[in-house]
C-alpha cells in the first residue's frame, strides 16, 4: 500500500507541465533516433546526457528514459516499412511486419506493433512498480560477497544466454573490465594500464564507447549496405487502428507469454534483443498458424514487439533497485544518475523517493505519450528515413563527435570515440556482443572493488562466496549459466 | 578466367571472415598480454593491507588471452567459417568512403575547431559522395553549424572544442 501512495506521489512530481514537454520531446526525439541509422537508444542517450547535466535530475531522467521508449517504438518502424531493423531489438519485427507492409497492410502491422509495444512495456513497468521496492529492501542487507554474487551472475547471464560464441562473449566482456580498470586505483591510488601516457589516467568513459561502437559503428555497417532505402508508404488513420484493436484480444495468450519472456530476459541481463527473437521462436512453435510465421501474421509482429519492449522496461528493475543495470541504455541512464549527484542501488528507494518514483511514474505516462505520438506521427518519421544517407552520414558522425567531446571536454575522446567505431564494426561483423563490452566497463571497478573487499572480509579465502545460502544460491546460478552452453552441449550428446 | 576457380572466387574478392577473425583475435591476444603484464608489474599477490592493484585485472586480462586464444584456434583449424567474407572489397570501399573523412574530420576538429570542420566535412561529403551541388551543400552544412553553435554556445553553454588554431575567436565565445 506503502507503495501505492509513493507511486501517486510519483504522478505529482512527473506530471508538470515542463516534465509533460519534456515527456513529449523525449518521445520525439527518441523516435527520430530510433529510425535514423546509426544513432540507437544508448548513445542516443549517452550524447544528449550532457544536455540536461544542468536539469533537476528528475526532470532529467524523464526525458532520457523517454528517449528510451521512443527508440523502442521507432525500431519498429523501420522494420515494417523499410525491412531494416532499425534496433537490434527490431530485427524479429521484420520477418512478418515487412511482408504485411508487402500486402498493403503497412498500417495494421504498425498499429500492432505499437499497441504491442505498449502492452509490452506496460506490464513490465507495473512489475516494476511492485518488485523493484521489494528487491531494493532486499538487498539493503547486501554486503560486499553478496553484491559480487549479483555481479557475477549479470556477467555470466551474458555467456548463458546470449547467441554468440562463448569465448567471443567471454573475450568481450573482459575487455570492458580491462578498459574500466585502466586509470587511477581507486583503493591503492596507483596508475593501471596507462604505459606512461598521461591522458588515460581518467579511463576510457563508457560514453565514448557506448557512441563509438554504437554509433559510429552502425554508421559503418549501415553503409556496406549502400545508400539507398526502399520503403512502403504508410497510411494509418482511426479505421485501421481501430479494426486492428479489434483483433489483437484474440491474441492475448501470445501477448501474456511474451510479456514474460521479455520481463525474465530483461532483468537477467539478455535484453531486448534475445527477448525479441525467443518470443518470436516461441510464437511460431506454439500458435496454429505457427507454419504461415514469415508471410505477413498479425502474431509474428505482435510477439517480438511485445517481449522487445517488456525486456527493454524492465532492464530498469535491476538497474534502478540494485544499481546493476540490464541493458547498454540503462548502463547509459545508470552513469547518469552518477553524474547527477545520485548513488544508485538499493538506498535510492529510501534515500531519493521523488526521483525513483517520479521515474516510475513517467514510465506510464511516457509509454502513453509514445503510442499518441508515433500512431500519429508515422508517415512523418518515415519521411525521415529518406532522406538520403550522403546528407544523414556526415550529420550523424558530427552529432557523435560533439556527443563525445561534451562527456569530459576532452579532445582525445573524440579518437577514441572513431577507434571504438572501427572495432564497433568489426566485432559486430564477427558477432562479438558489445553489450557485454559496455556493461563491463560500466560496473567494472564496482565488480572490482565488491570482489576486493570480500577478499579482505574473508582474508582471501575464495569461499566467503558461498558463505551463507543466498550468496552462495545466486553465484551457483551464475556457474550454472556461464557453464550454460558446454551444459546444453553435453545434454545433446547424451541424447 | 575458367570454371574451375569460380567455385572459390567468393574468397578472392574480399577479406575473408578467417583472416578478419585472426586479426581481431591477435589483436585481443595483444591487449590481454598487456593487461597481465602490467598487472604483475603492479603485483598481484596480497600485501599487508589486502589485495594488491594488480590482483583483479590480472585475472581479467588471463582470461581475455585464453579465450582470444581459442577463437584463433578456431579461426585457424576450425572449418566452418572457411571461405566467406568478412567484407567485399566494393563494401569495403564504401566504408572508407566513410571513415576516412570522418578520420580527417576529426583531425580537422583538432585543428579548426568542431564547428568549422564540420561545415567542411558536410559540405565535401555531400558534394563528393552525394554529388549535390556545392549551394545547397553550403547552405546545409552552414546551417548544421549554426544551429549547434546556438545550441551548445548561446543556449546551454556548453563550448565545444573550437580547436588549436581557432578560427572563430571573432566571436567572442
Amino acid at each position: 500500500m506503502e507503495d501505492i501512495n509513493a507511486l501517486f506521489h510519483g504522478f505529482s512530481v512527473a506530471l508538470t507541465p515542463f516534465n509533460l514537454l519534456l515527456m513529449f520531446i523525449g518521445v520525439t526525439l527518441g523516435v527520430i533516433i530510433g529510425v535514423l541509422p546509426g544513432l540507437g537508444g544508448a548513445n542516443g542517450v549517452a550524447i544528449l546526457l550532457p544536455l540536461t547535466f544542468s536539469m533537476p535530475p528528475t526532470s532529467a531522467v524523464i526525458m532520457l528514459s523517454c528517449i528510451y521508449w521512443g527508440a523502442l517504438f521507432g525500431g519498429a518502424i523501420t522494420s515494417i516499412l523499410f525491412n531494416i531493423p532499425g534496433e537490434p531489438w527490431s530485427v524479429a519485427t521484420t520477418f512478418d511486419g515487412y511482408p504485411m507492409a508487402q500486402q498493403g497492410r503497412a498500417g495494421e502491422a504498425l498499429t500492432a506493433a505499437f499497441t504491442s509495444s505498449f502492452v509490452g512495456a506496460l506490464v513490465a513497468v507495473v512489475m516494476i512498480t511492485f518488485l523493484a521496492p521489494l528487491v531494493a529492501r532486499f538487498a539493503l542487507q547486501f554486503g560486499p560477497p553478496e553484491f559480487f554474487s549479483v555481479f557475477f551472475l549479470t556477467f555470466c547471464s551474458f555467456v548463458g544466454m546470449g547467441k554468440e560464441p562463448p569465448f567471443k562473449i567471454l573475450a568481450s566482456m573482459m575487455l570492458g573490465f580491462a578498459l574500466a580498470a585502466v586509470g587511477i586505483d581507486t583503493v591503492t591510488g596507483q596508475l593501471r594500464l596507462i604505459f606512461g601516457f598521461t591522458e588515460l589516467m581518467r579511463g576510457f568513459d563508457f560514453l565514448i564507447a557506448v557512441i563509438g561502437l554504437f554509433g559510429i559503428g552502425e554508421i559503418l555497417l549501415s553503409m556496406e549496405e549502400g545508400l539507398s532505402f526502399t520503403g512502403k508508404s504508410a497510411k494509418i488513420n482511426v479505421k485501421v487502428v481501430l479494426e486492428t484493436w479489434k483483433k489483437l484480444p484474440k491474441y492475448w495468450l501470445t501477448s501474456l507469454r511474451s510479456c514474460l519472456v521479455g520481463c525474465w530476459l530483461g532483468i537477467t541481463p539478455g535484453g531486448a534483443t534475445p527477448a525479441s527473437f525467443m518470443s518470436y521462436g516461441v510464437a511460431k512453435r506454439m500458435s496454429r498458424d505457427g507454419h504461415k510465421f514469415g508471410s505477413g501474421q498479425l502474431e509474428g509482429v505482435i510477439a517480438p514487439e511485445t517481449a522487445a519492449h517488456a525486456a527493454g522496461t524492465s532492464a530498469l528493475l535491476p538497474m534502478l533497485a540494485l544499481g546493476i543495470p540490464g541493458s547498454p541504455t540503462a548502463a547509459v541512464l545508470l552513469g547518469g544518475l552518477l553524474i547527477w549527484g545520485l548513488q544508485p542501488g538499493p538506498l535510492l528507494f529510501v534515500e531519493q523517493k521523488d526521483f525513483v518514483w517520479g521515474l516510475i511514474a513517467s514510465m506510464y505516462l511516457g509509454n502513453i505519450a509514445g503510442l499518441i505520438i508515433v500512431l500519429t506521427c508515422v508517415p512523418l518519421f518515415a519521411a525521415i528515413l529518406r532522406v538520403p544517407f550522403s546528407i544523414i552520414a556526415p550529420i550523424i558522425i558530427v552529432i557523435c563527435a560533439v556527443g563525445a567531446y561534451t562527456v569530459h571536454n576532452a579532445m582525445l575522446d573524440i579518437w577514441f570515440m572513431l577507434l571504438f567505431g572501427v572495432a564497433g564494426y568489426a566485432f559486430k561483423k564477427l558477432s562479438y556482443p558489445l553489450a557485454p563490452l559496455v556493461l563491463a566497463l560500466v560496473l567494472g571497478d564496482q565488480a572490482e572493488s565488491a570482489f576486493r573487499q570480500s577478499m579482505l572480509m574473508s582474508q582471501g579465502d575464495m569461499r566467503i562466496f558461498f558463505s551463507n545460502w543466498l550468496v552462495g544460491s545466486v553465484m551457483a546460478l551464475g556457474l550454472v549459466m556461464l557453464f550454460w552452453p558446454l551444459i546444453v552441449k553435453s545434454i545433446a550428446r547424451l541424447r | 578466367m575458367d570454371e574451375k576457380q569460380s567455385s572459390g572466387d567468393a574468397a578472392r574478392h574480399g577479406i575473408s571472415v578467417r583472416a578478419a577473425e585472426v586479426t581481431v583475435a591477435l589483436i585481443l591476444l595483444a591487449l590481454g598480454g598487456l593487461v597481465v603484464l602490467d598487472s604483475v608489474r603492479l603485483g598481484l599477490r596480497w600485501d599487508s593491507d589486502g589485495p594488491q592493484a594488480g590482483y583483479f585485472p590480472f585475472y581479467i586480462g588471463l582470461i581475455i588471452c585464453i579465450a582470444s586464444l581459442v577463437t584463433l584456434a578456431r579461426a585457424l583449424f576450425g572449418k566452418a567459417d572457411s571461405g566467406h567474407i568478412f567484407v567485399e572489397w566494393g563494401q569495403l570501399k564504401l566504408v572508407l568512403s566513410v571513415l576516412v573523412p570522418a578520420g580527417l574530420f576529426v583531425l580537422g576538429v583538432q585543428l579548426i575547431g568542431i564547428y568549422v570542420a564540420a561545415t567542411a566535412y558536410i559540405v565535401v561529403f555531400m558534394i563528393w559522395l552525394g554529388k549535390y551541388g556545392w549551394l545547397k551543400s553550403l547552405v546545409l552544412g552552414l546551417t548544421v553549424s549554426v544551429v549547434m553553435f546556438l545550441m551548445f554556445e548561446v543556449w546551454f553553454k556548453v563550448p565545444l572544442y573550437k580547436g588549436a588554431f581557432n578560427p572563430l575567436s571573432f566571436t567572442g565565445y
